[in-house]
């Protein structure tokens, strides 16, 4: 496996307030990593830094290794953020996500919007194109910003808590859709919910101020306890999923 | 003879200065109401009201008072909520007023009468020049022109700051040109439609075509059409039974709206009632 990119000895932060402390770790090309931790702990800290939207207060994230470039990485943000009453086309959001490398005037043409009908053709968003987003519902908005962040076509892709778009559902699906994409990049995710995510990640990563990489995509309560990771275990009643294994 | 020309005259200056207001209105209106800066424009049309008073206690014009106290409003309150030091809303509130006070006060100080200080209030087509029609004209050609440049940038740093900053690092540069044109835009149309009623304009043609489409550029267009048919209905109006024009072109507006809401309810329950229809 090769190296697409390494943190290194980072610590982050908001003004004076120090979240991620002294992070070191290395994201192997092709991985689907699980990012994991308590509220604040630092996920989306983390996220902000690798996609440059903060600036570390010391240590570096290093894209060398994998020579990976800022416009190879495809984020989706988590619910709140853009305003879904703006009167903007699914299709428009679309190709906000080919945005990078293309200047400040960013004109679309026609291989571009050929390349985004593809994007939504395979997250089954075609129908929907002309529409604005605030018909769409949780579901279909949640595949908008999943088309968003792939249509530049992405090596790494980010994602932060991408499931509280929908109910629990829903959630399979969406993570059968990140496990074929997963062929083509590099994702991570950070999400809430060990259990549900762990039959689909290939390893995980405890972020609590500090980060732990855990190669794997079984983890028992005692990792957790290990890594200084104390999260709120969900469990969803009747719907089948992987728990928390336990040692044997 | 005499007559013709005067009548002329207003009839050429009338049709450009609607034709200009519609275009500021088409752009700068679909970008205050789709950012939900209504409130903030009329912040930055009320202070601008300080810069009029400030011009004719100064003796020049008081149009240049204006965009000087408008553009600084604008740019002010942008930096101000970049910053996130301040309740936007309270911040907004104050340069309301005081605009106003100051404005107030410095016409107060001035000696003699103020002719033309009710046309800033409440607008009127017989007080612009060329020079405020050329004004608005330039203003108009400099909105088309960043909008169709950067159409897709300023689209989407509209819609989703943060996630703009992904793939551009002049978000910052582009909101301030857009406040500060907007600012402009606002400020130049007060001779016009003055400052209590300019926020009409800005807002309501937007808001009917919202309730039709919302598609971003149609939006535009449609909005620069429906406020160019409503201005010169109110220009007509307030000419022939001699009423004050930027009240007129309100009323106009507000009737253009309601009657776009009953056609939309309208339409909406006949497709309805077609859908039902089929199914049974």
């Amino acid at each position: 496996m090769s190296i697409l990119f390494s943190i290194e000895s980072l610590t982050a932060g908001y003004e004076d307030k120090v979240v991620l402390r002294d992070i070191t770790m290395q994201v192997e090309e092709n991985d689907f990593i699980g990012i994991i931790g308590p509220n604040g702990g630092g996920k989306t800290t983390l996220l902000k830094v690798i996609l440059g939207l903060l600036k570390p207060f010391s240590g570096r994230v290093d894209f060398s290794p994998g020579n990976l470039r800022y416009n190879q990485i495809g984020y989706m943000p988590q619910v709140a953020q853009g305003d879904t009453l703006f009167p903007v086309t699914v299709e428009d959001v679309v190709l906000s996500g080919m945005m990078h490398g293309k200047g400040a005037r960013g004109s679309m043409g026609r291989n571009d919007k050929k390349h985004a009908g593809e994007v939504m053709e395979q997250l089954g968003l075609t129908s929907l194109a002309r529409q604005p987003l605030n018909e769409l519902s949780g579901g279909q908005l949640q595949r908008v910003y999943l088309a968003r962040a792939v249509s530049g076509s992405p090596r790494l892709l980010l994602l932060d808590e991408p499931a509280t778009y929908v109910d629990t559902s829903f959630e399979a699906d969406f993570y059968d859709r990140l496990r074929l994409l997963n062929e083509r990049m590099t994702i991570m995710m950070v999400s809430h919910d060990v259990g549900m995510i762990s039959s689909w990640v290939k390893s995980f990563a405890c972020v609590n101020r500090s980060l732990f990489y855990h190669p794997h995509s079984k983890i028992t309560e005692e990792d957790l306890r290990l890594y200084g990771c104390p999260i709120q275990l969900v469990t969803h009643g009747d719907v089948p999923h992987v728990v928390l294994h336990k040692h044997e | 003879m005499m007559e013709n020309l005067f009548e002329y005259s207003f009839v050429v200056r009338s049709l450009l200065g609607a034709l200009f207001a519609s275009i500021t209105a088409g752009i700068a209106g679909t970008y205050i109401v789709s950012k939900r800066l209504v409130f903030l424009s009329g912040g930055i049309t009320h202070a601008s009201f300080g810069g009029i008073g400030l011009g004719y206690f100064l003796g020049i014009s008081p149009v240049l008072g204006a965009v000087v106290f408008g553009l600084g409003a604008a740019l002010g309150m942008e930096y101000m909520s970049a910053r996130g030091r301040m309740r936007e809303d309270s911040a907004i509130g104050i340069l309301w007023a005081l605009g106003m006070a100051v404005g107030i006060i410095f016409i107060y100080l001035t000696p003699g009468y103020a002719p033309n200080l009710m046309s800033y209030l409440f607008g009127s087509i017989l007080t612009v020049t060329y020079g405020d029609i050329i004004a608005l004209g330039i203003i108009s050609l400099v909105l088309i022109a960043y909008t169709a440049l950067f159409y897709r940038t300023l689209l989407y740093i509209s819609f989703d700051e943060s996630y703009a900053r992904t793939f551009t690092t002049h978000v910052d540069l582009f909101k301030y040109i857009s406040v500060g044109l907007t600012g402009l835009a606002i400020v130049l149309n007060i001779r016009m439609a003055g400052v209590i009623m300019i926020i009409a304009l800005l807002t309501i043609p937007a808001n009917i075509v919202m309730l039709f489409t919302r598609e971003y550029l149609r939006i535009i267009v449609l909005s620069t059409v429906v406020s160019f048919i409503a201005i010169s209905a109110g220009f007509a109006v307030s000419w022939f039974i001699n009423l004050p024009t930027g009240a007129t072109i309100v009323t106009v507006l507000v009737l253009f709206w309601l009657t776009a809401r009953a056609v939309r309810t309208l339409s909406r329950r006949r497709s309805s009632d077609k859908i039902k229809k089929s199914v049974t």
